[in-house]
């Protein structure tokens, strides 16, 4: 087109108009700028926000859904959903009784968005499935080596791992868990549980006396700007006696229920970290598989909590898993978890590593970090909640997959129980399952819990990483926690952050495309898309809070902490100020900005499924 | 009308995913990679459910080539509407040597052995973009053949084909039975929704080998090897006519 026209802006709305006129319906510009009367853009158009009840474009549309009944609807194809699907049917086949479990899962395929370290305690597995290794479960690697150490900028300072505390991995195996998690699903479909990837749980349903009843899956149709498209189906209602809820880190419903049924009245807020990985193909001369490195330290300084992994993995080609986790507390809004973690892969000790080796994945995710003290009321009328959703990690060791799987094991024999007694008289019509939470005390989960629960909060002392050690290696090493006090943590993440002027920014060294990458590189990585003419997923309470707190206070955070460069301040077009743009495709489904946006504006709601990251064994 | 329309739906990996050569550089890597229906065969499948609900045709039959998991792709087929499915079995180095000229032998062996009046295929993979298979195949079954097609329409017995060429809009009246190849502006294809995939569970899939229809799979190419396309070199910045002509002849261009 002609810059220098002065038709030139005209023109292009023209033919943007027509071609929207083509595919059938408005564009997206025309209908905000004759909604939004304020110098504010229209950001979020989800229903979730602007109901479509009250909605004049959707007054003619059937919203009528078809339903189905199963048992069990277990909402998150995960290692706890997955646990319980598998252990609930081994018990029906076991009792001979006729069982209907459903999983639906938002990734296109199982294990697509699942992201770990990982290594893996088998615990929980060998109860699940004694005879894994025949039916070929992956775990290649035993770890075979486990080096600690806190680096400084130039040097590293090996630290003994004494046996018996908790960062020993003597037994475990480093296992690419998206691989792991695929190989479950096979195992559950064996076993006649029906498996639904694609398929995302949008909402929670309701019987009259308050039980859940169900989940509906997301509609699927539903325009940029809100408005019904021609292909607009709406989602499908599974209704059954008790729901599962494992949604991982941060679950959407998870948090929707934590309301509804007031869960976390008695319990500390959860408190998280994000963690960024990568697979690397290295050089072979510097493949030592089986070895599990960690390091904490440099780049971050004491106050903030975090660290690195970095695993050699034993699967044909000299494969390393690694990445870098930063707790969410951090208190400098210049803080960019990604840019971090670039920085730290610089650092002499991991370049020798790294040199000559290619990368070929990158994903991340948030992880849970309140453990015991922030376990919430886990069971609720025809419901119960399972997994990293409530949060069973072990912080120290930094492993929550064996506690998923094992409370996904728990809530399906006590659900499976309550199911087939025939002399059951439930109050509600939703079954209420109070015997898992009194199964899950009674289990290893609780044990162990328990006796970690005071290491992450010992960190919040003047002294930082450096206290927080010293308390691990007295009190936990001689006492194994049992001593009498449970130490607090310091509150929702959200509200650490200090205000920009009161903080330094932080000058990121720029990436060499070599061993440290952008962040658009790496996001392509991860295989990530989803359909770009639906409503951002990233909804906004308040479309004007972004610029006017979180940019004016803060210094926009969310354009760095988030993994997956979502959210960008941009110049307005009229030329004064700033404005939000969201880049929702990219998202990678980490859940961090729900997490971690200080003005709590931020609500991550479901897209439509088959959306987000394409990880391949992460 | 009683007609029978074959569609040809392909597995490919996912267009949204970063593609890796294998280390032996033989071919790209597939295990656990995301795979999803070729996009034009979705706008193919689509467009035979449509002729269906317009009562054009009786039934729509999806096929597809492949190791066990491109039952997954015909399942979705089925899901948008198709009425039953044909597995062509066809695994390990076979698979990987498959090609455009043996699909077309398949379908053409399929469309006398079915009956069928009309065959609707995406009009290109885009894997391997070769956009081959819909020529080929009305070529061995000696059918006419609308390819490109952004508009179909029954006019009696025969078929009204709008074709996208480069000059603009081509539009061809063609007898049936036919070919026609379905490109990006035919439609849109509809959503797999979960109670359609549920459905579609209970739907026959039939399985075939391809020695059953007669077809030699056997490959007359031969992959001496794949590379990733060369890393694009960064541009340098002149500040002078001069100096552009002197950069251009010192890399031997002028």
């Amino acid at each position: 087109m002609f810059p220098a026209c002065r038709y030139y802006l005209q023109a292009r709305r023209c033919i943007r108009t027509l071609k929207a006129v083509q595919v059938g319906h408005v564009a997206p510009q025309v209908y905000s700028t004759q909604r939004s009367s304020s110098t504010v853009p229209r950001i979020t158009t989800h229903y979730t926000v602007y109901p479509r009840d009250k909605d004049p474009r959707w007054e003619e549309i059937e919203m009528e859904r078809f339903a189905d009944e199963a048992d069990v609807v277990i909402v998150g194809g995960g290692p706890a959903g997955l646990s319980a699907a598998i252990r609930l049917k081994q018990l029906a086949n076991q009792h001979e009784k006729e069982l209907r479990v459903c999983v639906v899962e938002k990734a296109s395929q199982i294990g697509a968005h699942t992201l770990s370290g990982a290594c893996l305690e088998p615990t929980a597995l060998n109860e699940l499935i004694p005879d894994w290794k025949e039916r070929g479960a992956p775990l290649n690697t035993p770890v075979t080596e486990d080096k600690f150490s806190i680096l400084t900028e130039k040097y590293r300072i090996p630290v003994p791992i004494l046996p018996g505390l908790p960062m020993n991995n003597h037994g475990n195996y480093l296992v690419r868990l998206g691989h792991f998690v695929r190989w479950l699903g096979e195992q559950a479909e064996e076993l006649g549980v029906e498996l639904y990837p694609g398929y995302a749980a949008a909402e929670v349903l309701f019987h009259e006396d308050g039980s859940v009843k169900g989940i509906a899956t997301n509609d699927v149709g539903i325009g940029k700007d809100g408005s019904p498209k021609d292909v607009f189906e709406r989602g499908m209602e599974l209704h059954a006696k008790v729901t599962l809820f494992g949604e991982g880190c941060h679950g959407h419903l998870a948090k929707q229920l934590y309301k509804q049924f007031n869960l976390r009245e008695n319990c500390e807020p959860q408190t998280y970290a994000i963690g960024l990985k990568e697979l690397w193909v290295i050089d072979e001369k510097k493949w030592r598989p089986g070895r599990a490195e960690h390091s904490v330290g440099w780049p971050l300084n004491r106050n903030t909590y975090g660290g690195s992994f970095l695993y050699h993995l034993n699967e044909g080609e000299p494969l390393v898993a690694l990445g870098f986790v930063v707790g969410l507390d951090y208190t400098n809004p210049y803080l960019s978890p990604f840019r971090e973690f670039q920085r730290w892969k610089h650092h002499p000790s991991i370049m020798s590593t790294l040199e000559g080796g290619n990368r070929i994945a990158y994903g991340a995710r948030a992880l849970n970090e309140g453990g015991f003290q922030s376990i919430p009321k886990l069971t609720f009328p025809g419901g119960m909640l399972i997994g990293c959703s409530p949060g069973f990690m072990n912080v120290p060791k930094i492993k929550g997959t064996h506690t998923a799987m094992k409370s996904g094991m728990l809530a399906a024999e006590t659900a499976f129980s309550k199911i087939t007694d025939e002399n059951l008289q439930s109050e509600t019509a939703g079954l209420y399952i109070p015997e898992y939470k009194e199964a899950l005390e009674k289990s290893w989960i609780w044990k162990e819990l328990y006796a970690v629960r005071n290491i992450r909060p010992s960190f919040h002392n003047y002294f930082g990483l450096y206290g927080g050690m010293m308390y691990t290696g007295i009190f936990y090493w001689f006492l194994r926690g049992k001593e009498p006090w449970t130490l607090k943590h310091n509150g929702l993440d959200s509200a650490q952050l200090k205000p920009a002027k009161d903080c330094a920014p932080i000058e990121y060294p720029k990436p060499d495309g070599k061993i440290s990458f952008d962040l658009l590189s790496s996001v392509a990585l991860s295989g990530t898309n989803h359909e770009h003419d639906q409503p951002p997923h990233l909804t906004l309470k308040d479309d004007s809070v972004p610029v006017a707190h979180n940019l004016a206070v803060y210094d926009g955070p969310e354009q760095r902490f988030c993994p997956a460069g979502v959210y960008e301040y941009v110049p307005l077009e009229t030329g004064d100020g700033m404005r939000l743009q969201i880049n929702a495709q990219n998202c990678v489904h980490c859940k961090t900005c729900d997490i971690k946006d200080p003005s709590q504006n931020i609500n991550w709601v479901v897209p439509e499924g088959s959306g987000g990251p394409a990880y391949n064994g992460l | 009308m009683s007609a029978r329309v074959l569609v040809g739906v392909k597995r490919v990996i996912d267009y949204a995913v970063k593609i890796r050569v294998k280390p032996d550089r033989t071919g790209v890597v597939t295990d656990g990679v995301k795979h999803s229906m070729n996009p034009f065969c979705e706008i193919a499948v689509e467009e035979a459910v449509k002729l269906k609900e317009k009562k054009l045709v009786k039934e729509v039959v999806a096929v597809s080539c492949g190791p066990q998991q491109v039952q997954e792709t015909i399942r979705t087929a089925l899901a948008m509407g198709a009425d039953r499915g044909i597995h062509v079995e066809v695994s390990g180095k076979d698979y990987e040597t498959l090609g455009p000229l043996q699909v077309s032998k398949i379908l053409a062996a399929l469309a006398k052995k079915e009956q069928a009046d009309l065959i609707i295929l995406g009009k290109q993979a885009i894997d391997d973009d070769c956009n081959q298979t819909g020529q080929m195949t009305a070529a061995l079954l000696d059918w006419p053949q609308g390819t490109f097609a952004s508009e179909l329409t029954f006019e009696a017995d025969k078929l009204k084909v709008v074709r996208e060429i480069d000059g603009g809009l081509e539009t061809i009246m063609i007898k049936l039975p036919a070919v026609v190849t379905a490109d990006l502006r035919l439609n849109t294809p509809r959503y797999a929704t979960l109670p359609n995939i549920m459905k579609a569970k209970k739907k026959k899939i039939a399985n075939v080998k391809p020695a059953d229809l007669g077809v030699d799979v056997s490959s007359r190419l031969e992959v001496l090897k794949v590379d990733e396309p060369p890393q694009r070199q960064a541009g340098v910045k002149v500040e002078t006519v001069e100096d552009l002509v002197g950069k251009l002849k010192e890399a031997g261009r002028i």
